[in-house]
């Protein structure tokens, strides 16, 4: 088990290397530039020797190998650049808004999951059921809605008119502004989940050793807690990966519905005006993210079925 | 004479379908008597497993029993309380599947799948069990039985697997034990020791045993008396010797002339395996046991 852990950790290093020069290559080849999308805006004309000012001061005139060798070198020091728009080191920037992020991720995800895996769960139990169908519309409505339009909705509903809940801001991290948000975003994952739960526990109730689990006289409950539930397991843990992944990119919408200072608007923003540095740094750090993710699923796979640690 | 261990009367089930039930067995009766083992042969779709699933309580709808009684030691298993019934199977009555491969639990080992008996039907503690376990398995000679109880199923060949559903099955010492073909997935040097060891320890122990094949071969390598079932239905019953010997139903003979024999030959010098023609024949159109008939075989009048 040791070894299968220090492997998947390791495997990190090369995907991370790879994205980076990717990232770099391709931030090269989108057209326009910070200096011009500064006059983008039409109000003032466009200065030539303006731009060639800041195109200078950002090296951006300098031939792309040369910068590819100082992207490279700052990197592997950890030092991610300098803002072009703020002149605020990419890390501080990045520092201060991924752990909003985070929380909204992981509220989210834990929601979905202590909704959406016993609903699926009971729906496997009793397929056809009032609830079974209950839940299996609600999780393609689920799936179906746009997230802007639920968050305006839950917003309308819990804060303009019950005003049960802030609306929107960070509120200096209290858990009631978080609510609406992370309900909002959780949606889709807790839709995706309960579908594959109930997926997942009708596959294994249908399975050989299901039959010889009851062939051995346990009861229900018992079939299901020592036979049902791990194999299950399996399916949903990808799920939950996969979705928790992509959770921080996903939440841009909400961050910008929800003015949650969040690391998914600071790169839409940052996209937008050509903020190359910021624009490598987030996208790296949504990577490792993932690849974080990624392993700690496999390393839970792992550890719930014996027949992958052998490969 | 004693009285029979299993006693299945006018046994009919069928599928479901909205308020009617479509029938599958039409009115089977046959007994088995205390550690006697009892074959039950047929073709594919003939009845035979789901025979042995309603005697286990183990239909799954839309299967369900029409009419009939299973008695099990004069106690009939249709009209026990759920608990009940729960509390005899694997208990008292115990069942080997066919597929060795898909019928353990791949993410446990298999020594707390077996300890799992002596948890449910004898109140065990978890680590009393798992010893048990250890000693149920060296029962059926699995080598190393310490170090295998802790493997995983996908760590065994097919023959171990279908050891350890043995061992499992017989965990409980079952006064009958149900092989639904036990040995069709195995290869045959493995098939052997595994009817062997199905045979020693039944005998050994005085387990009763019905043993569900569609190889006429194997049930008379194990049983005293053979059933046959032809779509539905108990067509003929005898004593092993007296069934290969003269049998009596057109299908029972389709069934051992579609046997090969060792130095049995036709005058072209090479046997000719009979073969019964098409598949088998819809049930609501066959009115009475003489039912063969519209297949057309050699064994069936010309």
């Amino acid at each position: 088990m040791f070894r299968f852990t220090l492997r998947r950790i390791l495997q990190i290093i090369p995907t991370v290397v790879v994205v980076a020069l990717l990232i770099f290559v391709i931030f090269s080849v989108v057209p326009g530039t910070f200096a011009a999308s500064l006059f983008a805006d039409g109000k003032r004309a466009a200065d030539p020797q303006m731009i060639a000012r800041l195109n200078e001061e950002f090296g951006l005139n300098k031939p792309l190998m040369e910068r590819f060798v100082a992207y490279v070198t700052d990197l592997a020091q950890f030092d991610l650049g300098t803002s072009f728009r703020t002149r605020q080191p990419v890390f501080d920037l990045i520092n201060d808004r991924m752990w909003a992020s985070l929380k909204l991720a992981i509220v989210a995800m834990v929601f979905a999951l202590a909704v959406g895996v016993p609903l699926g769960f009971l729906a496997a139990m009793r397929p056809g059921s009032v609830l079974d169908t209950v839940t299996m519309i609600g999780a393609v409505s689920g799936l179906s809605m746009p997230q802007f339009w639920l968050g305006l909705l839950a917003m309308y509903l819990f804060a303009l008119q019950l005003n049960w809940l802030p609306s929107f801001g960070y509120g200096n991290g209290s858990f009631q502004n978080l609510i609406l948000p992370a309900v909002t975003l959780g949606v889709t994952p807790l839709a995706l989940l309960a579908r594959t739960t109930r997926a997942g526990v009708l596959d294994v109730l249908n399975a050989d050793f299901i039959r010889t689990a009851h062939s051995k006289g346990m009861s229900e409950i018992k079939v299901v807690r020592w036979h049902v539930a791990r194999n299950a397991l399996v399916l949903i843990v990808t799920t939950v990966g996969l979705q928790f992944g992509s959770l921080i990119g996903q939440a841009v919408v909400i961050e910008k519905l929800f003015a949650w200072p969040g690391i998914g608007s600071l790169l839409v923003d940052s996209v937008a005006i050509r903020d190359i540095p910021v624009v490598q740094g987030t996208i790296l750090v949504i990577v490792l993210w993932f690849l974080v993710i990624n392993t700690a699923v496999d390393l839970i796979y792992a550890a719930i079925d014996p027949r992958i640690k052998q490969e | 004479m004693t009285a029979p261990l299993l006693d299945i009367k006018d046994l009919q089930l069928g599928v479901a379908l909205g308020q009617s039930i479509h029938p599958l067995l039409k009115s089977v009766s046959f007994q088995i008597m205390p550690g006697e083992a009892y074959g039950l042969v047929g073709e594919s779709g003939s009845g035979k497993s789901v025979t042995s699933l309603a005697v286990m309580g183990l239909l799954k709808k839309p299967l369900a029993v029409s009419s009939g009684k299973i008695l099990f030691k004069g106690q009939d298993l249709l009209a026990l309380p759920k608990r009940e019934m729960r509390r005899l199977r694997g208990n008292r009555v115990a069942m080997i599947f066919q597929e060795p491969m898909t019928a353990l639990n791949p993410l446990s080992t298999v020594g707390r799948q077996i300890a799992e008996m002596f948890v449910l039907h004898q109140g065990k503690s978890w680590r009393e069990a798992k010893k048990l376990a250890v000693e149920a398995l060296s029962n059926v000679r699995v080598p190393n039985p310490d170090r295998r109880a802790k493997s995983y199923p996908h760590q065994m060949s097919g023959g171990l697997r279908q050891r350890v559903m043995i061992a499992m099955a017989l965990a409980c010492n079952p006064d009958l034990l149900i092989a639904d073909e036990p040995t069709t997935a195995l290869d045959v040097t493995v098939q052997a020791e595994v009817l062997r060891l199905i045979k020693e320890l039944c005998a050994e122990r005085g387990t009763a045993v019905l043993f569900i094949s569609h190889d006429l071969g194997v049930i008379a390598s194990i049983c005293q008396r053979v059933g046959v079932m032809y779509a539905g239905c108990l067509v003929e019953e005898n004593e092993t010797r007296a069934l290969f010997d003269t049998p009596r139903h057109d299908y029972t003979r389709g069934l051992l002339g579609a046997l090969p024999r060792l130095g049995s030959r036709s005058q072209h010098g090479r046997q000719r395996l009979v073969d019964i023609d098409s598949i088998i024949a819809d049930r609501s159109k066959l009115t009475d046991t003489r039912f063969i008939a519209p297949r057309g075989t050699e064994g069936s009048q010309p």
